[in-house]
């Protein structure tokens, strides 16, 4: 079995894994962090949304093996009171949740390309996040929400 | 400040944006084994030998079981609703013995250590099967001779329902106009987005079972029912749920398994269903085919309707399956007056996933049939849809009233809604746009779609639900405990599963306590928490258990009142309670909060006589009638003649769901429930093809809406309180879903009537679209158009 080193949430783990073991079932069965759900099998859903080196994979479409030397961020890893979070609270843009953390990892991955997308490219860009719940309309919202919020501070303390 | 009314953000939120949730899945108890199921591969088939022995021997596989294993304990999934003295009613193992009759049907399943191990050694089961004839046309099943779903039956009929009030032969005799129908509701898949899960940990003798259900209460007595275990011996616990949209509304063969499992084996059991499988065997909504007459005066009146229905239940009949379209059947008169109605539904066997409840259950279907006909009816006269509507629906000043399917409408003011939509669409200003496109034979042609509705909800009277021959009642359950410190813990039977009654039954309570919303906290979904309980669906919650809350809390202040008067040494009638304060009238500084009552009486060291400890309350709700959400609808619809692709250009949604206790929540409803209206127009179908396979099996072949295929809507409320609650709330999970669909197949067929079209069949893709062009365009009537545009695509075949 190959052994993997993988940095999750800021803890790093070293763990042997079968080949074919997926990221979110290493995450979830192995490491404990169930913060992030399973909504398909076919790559299709994002509930499974995580950062591997800053940029947003479907977990369930990662091999462990993959993951090895990287970092990986779930939304159990997010700062307290992450702005996209709270948007998402603000603008109630989840109800059952279970979409929740991928909507909220595939968002950020989302700003981190375009800090001000319109609402056509927030649609655009979500379109592999599926929402059963909220007919999107208030993702949107948040997801604007949370760019004006996160272009205001973070960019000031990182230039300072 | 006043919390009912006000757009308190959810309290449940805090652990869904972080990942703290509680999914059933999450919880891996030590020791626990993981099941994995073979599954039919056939549509129908006699199972001639299946053959365990080699899976056993699979490293981690604890257990392999067949139907046959488990044929003495497993006992018949329920059905709850024998909706006619004949209904033919047939057993339904959990996993199959000697025949499956649907793809996906349970025929083995092995324990593993661990979900790997489990699904490795499917593959080394054997099973022989005979394959027998699929069942899958509604229509053909019950021709003379045809193949059968239960050859035991003789018949795929399983029952005929019929209602008839006034006479309707009378009314469509010599009807001045007569529009004839046949609309198909196809069947769609709820796909919820949590997949179901359900684990059973034993304790000695004693069982707590985790499911992704909407039903822990009816689940815990269906389980008892089913298996023998001991009602007091089996708690079920429903965590955090991940939607349902009626699809957890169920009692599943693998909750049924899951329990005689964990029995059996002595150790905690988890199973949870991939995508794929979940597509194949969580129950399907809709497949409908309504044959429809609806007469009427050449001004437009109404004189009846005539409704003929096939449902197709699928291979069995599920927890409800056969009275979901019984929960139609009073909705075909819609918003709207006449004097003569019938309605005959025959329930149909298929070798195909048994139907039961999905968003609206019943409604949504009644409510496309008669807003659908309206659009013709409008289009046969040569009137404004609108105005053909305005012309028949119950006026303001007229409710209550009864209606021709035998319901009383407590209230409802459709004239103010109806207004108030227009003017947020623009009507006038979108109309002469089509009339501009239509001269200009623009390619891309505009439609405009209308749907007044109501629904029945706030499932339900229990006499009602009883006189129907439903095997329970609909009465809900609350309890208020007022702690010693004076924070308050709320118990409620209505199990949430993202509707956010943590938030808006704390809105309530802290609104009739007079304690503040922090100091409420909402329990629910554990049958050792909440012991009794009806569950949610059928927008029910609030209006039912909402109200039961209600009548719990005036109970605690009622009692909290003769303890203020005896501590204050005054009567009650001198009592004042306002803010969560007790005082004497006109002695305003002398006064208790109700939390120094609670504490009084938890204390009990100086209560009046007969008055015992503390102030818990417990209250149930059994509503006298259903209550009846209205609005207005409008849809515009920019479709491209050429390519058949349907754009959404706008979306009003103005809705009267009575009193509002958190109107963030109810907005959210709204939009998620349009969403899923227009999917079942535009996008979704669950695809049988002639052998009885699923062919819609991923999401990647059953297209449910993303953030790019939906329009921002406008949503609006008017605002009629419902007569029948003290809250005077209606309910709002369904409205969206059944409002919707007609509103958008109607914009659909109005932008393509000038082309002849008269019915595009749903989902309305850019193919069906296309089609419907070509297919019914007779090239004469595109006769301004000659040579171009309209006339064009008239011609092309």
């Amino acid at each position: 079995m190959p052994r993997i080193r993988v940095e999750v949430d800021g803890s790093s783990y070293e763990d042997d894994v079968e080949p074919r073991l997926l990221l979110v079932h290493y995450l979830r069965d192995r490491l404990g962090k169930v913060g992030t759900p399973v909504g398909c099998d076919t790559t299709n859903c994002g509930a499974c949304t995580v950062l591997m080196d800053g940029l947003s994979v479907k977990s369930c479409s990662v091999l462990a093996v993959q993951a090895d030397g990287r970092e990986v961020t779930t939304v159990e890893g997010l700062r307290a009171g992450h702005p996209m979070q709270r948007a998402f609270h603000e603008e109630h843009a989840l109800q059952c949740g279970y979409c929740t953390p991928g909507m909220i990892m595939a968002s950020i991955d989302l700003l981190r390309e375009n800090a001000d997308p319109s609402e056509d490219e927030i649609r655009d860009g979500l379109e592999g996040n599926l929402c059963r719940c909220t007919g999107y309309q208030n993702i949107v919202r948040a997801v604007r929400r949370a760019a004006t919020e996160m272009r205001r501070p973070a960019s000031e303390e990182v230039t300072s | 400040m006043t919390e009912v009314g006000s757009p308190r953000l959810r309290s449940e939120d805090a652990r869904l944006v972080t990942g703290r949730t509680r999914w059933t899945d999450n919880m891996t108890p030590a020791g626990t084994l993981h099941v994995a199921y073979l599954r039919s591969p056939i549509a129908h088939a006699r199972i001639t030998r299946v053959d365990t022995e080699p899976a056993k021997g699979r490293p981690g596989v604890v257990a392999v079981l067949s139907g046959a294993d488990l044929a003495d304990e497993q006992g018949s999934l329920p059905c709850a609703w024998v909706v006619t003295e004949d209904m033919r009613l047939p057993e339904h193992p959990p996993m199959a013995v000697d025949e499956v009759r649907y793809v996906g049907e349970p025929v083995a399943c092995v324990v593993a250590r661990d979900p790997y191990a489990a699904v490795d050694a499917l593959e080394e089961i054997d099973v022989d099967y005979e394959p027998l004839p699929a069942v899958v046309d509604m229509e053909a099943a019950l021709e003379e001779g045809a193949d059968l779903v239960h050859e035991g039956l003789g018949t795929n009929s399983s029952y005929t329902w019929v209602f008839e009030n006034g006479d309707v032969d009378a009314a469509l005799r010599d009807a001045p106009v007569l529009i004839e129908r046949r609309y198909v509701q196809q069947r769609l898949i709820p796909t919820a987005m949590e997949p179901r899960s359900v684990l059973c940990v034993p304790e000695g003798d004693e069982f707590t079972l985790y499911s992704s259900t909407q039903i822990p209460h009816i689940l815990r007595l269906m389980l008892a029912t089913v298996t023998g275990v001991p009602e007091h011996r089996l708690r079920v616990v429903a965590p955090d749920v991940g939607g349902g949209f009626g699809s957890k509304l169920q009692v599943y063969g693998e909750e049924v398994i899951a329990l005689l499992l964990a029995r059996r084996l002595g150790r905690p059991v988890k199973w949870t269903e991939s995508r794929s499988e979940g597509n194949m065997t969580v129950h399907h909504g809709r497949d409908q085919i309504q044959r429809l007459t609806l007469a009427a005066e050449r001004d437009g009146r109404l004189r009846g309707i005539k409704v003929e229905l096939l449902a197709d239940m699928g291979a069995y009949l599920m927890l409800v399956t056969p009275g979901i379209p019984l929960l139609g059947a009073f909705m075909y008169s819609g918003v709207y007056k006449m004097d003569a109605y019938s309605l005959t539904c025959t329930g149909v066997f298929t070798t195909k996933m048994p139907t039961d409840a999905y968003r609206g259950a019943g409604r949504p279907e009644a409510t496309f049939a008669i807003e659908r006909l309206m659009d013709e009816l409008a289009a046969e006269l040569d009137l404004d849809p609108v105005e053909v509507r305005r012309r028949n629906w119950i006026r303001h000043e007229e409710f209550p009233y009864d209606t021709v399917a035998g319901l009383t409408y407590d209230s409802g003011d459709y004239e103010s809604a109806t207004e108030r939509a227009l003017e947020l669409f623009a009507y006038d200003k979108l109309r002469a746009e089509q009339a501009d496109r239509r001269e200009r034979r623009d390619p891309v042609q505009l439609g405009i779609g209308v749907s007044v509705f109501t629904e029945m909800c706030g499932l339900a009277p229990s006499r009602v639900l009883g006189s129907l021959s439903y095997g329970a009642g609909g009465w809900e359950h609350a309890s208020v405990r007022v702690l010693p410190s004076g924070k308050v813990e709320v118990v409620t039977g209505t199990s949430p599963h993202g509707q956010g009654h943590e938030t808006a039954w704390a809105q309530i309570t802290a609104d009739r306590l007079g304690v503040p919303f922090e100091d409420v906290r909402v329990l629910h979904g554990d049958t050792a928490v909440s012991h009794k309980g009806m569950d949610t669906y059928g927008s029910r919650s609030l209006a039912v258990g909402g109200v039961a809350l209600y009548s719990a809390c005036e109970k605690v202040v009622d009692k909290a009142r003769k303890v203020a008067a005896h501590l204050l040494e005054a009567s009650e009638q001198d009592l004042e309670f306002s803010g969560g304060r007790f005082s004497v009238r006109g002695v305003e500084q002398e006064g208790r909060t109700i939390q120094e009552v609670a504490t009084a009486a938890f204390a009990a060291h100086d209560l009046p006589d007969g008055v015992e400890p503390s102030l818990d309350s417990d209250a149930t709700f059994d509503p006298e009638n259903f209550s009846f959400p209205h609005g207005t609808h409008l849809c515009a619809a920019e479709v491209d003649t050429e390519t058949g692709m349907v754009r959404l250009r706008s979306y009003v949604a103005l809705d009267d769901v009575g009193k509002v206790v958190n109107p963030v929540i109810v907005e959210g409803q709204v939009h998620g429930g349009l969403a899923q209206g227009i999917a079942q127009a535009l996008f979704e179908e669950a695809v049988y093809d002639a052998e009885g396979n699923l062919t819609t099996t991923t999401m990647a072949d059953y297209l449910i809406p993303t953030a790019a295929d939906l329009p921002e809507f406008v949503t609006e409320r008017t605002e009629t309180p419902a007569t029948t609650n003290p809250l005077g709330v209606k309910g709002v999970g369904e409205a969206g879903t059944i409002a919707s669909t007609p509103a958008v197949v109607n914009a659909i067929v109005d932008a393509l009537r000038p082309y002849g079209v008269r019915d595009v069949p749903m989902p309305c893709t850019p193919e069906r679209v296309w089609r419907a062009l070509r297919d019914e365009s007779p090239p004469d009537l595109a006769e301004p158009g000659a040579g171009g545009g309209l006339g064009s695509a008239g011609g092309a075949r």
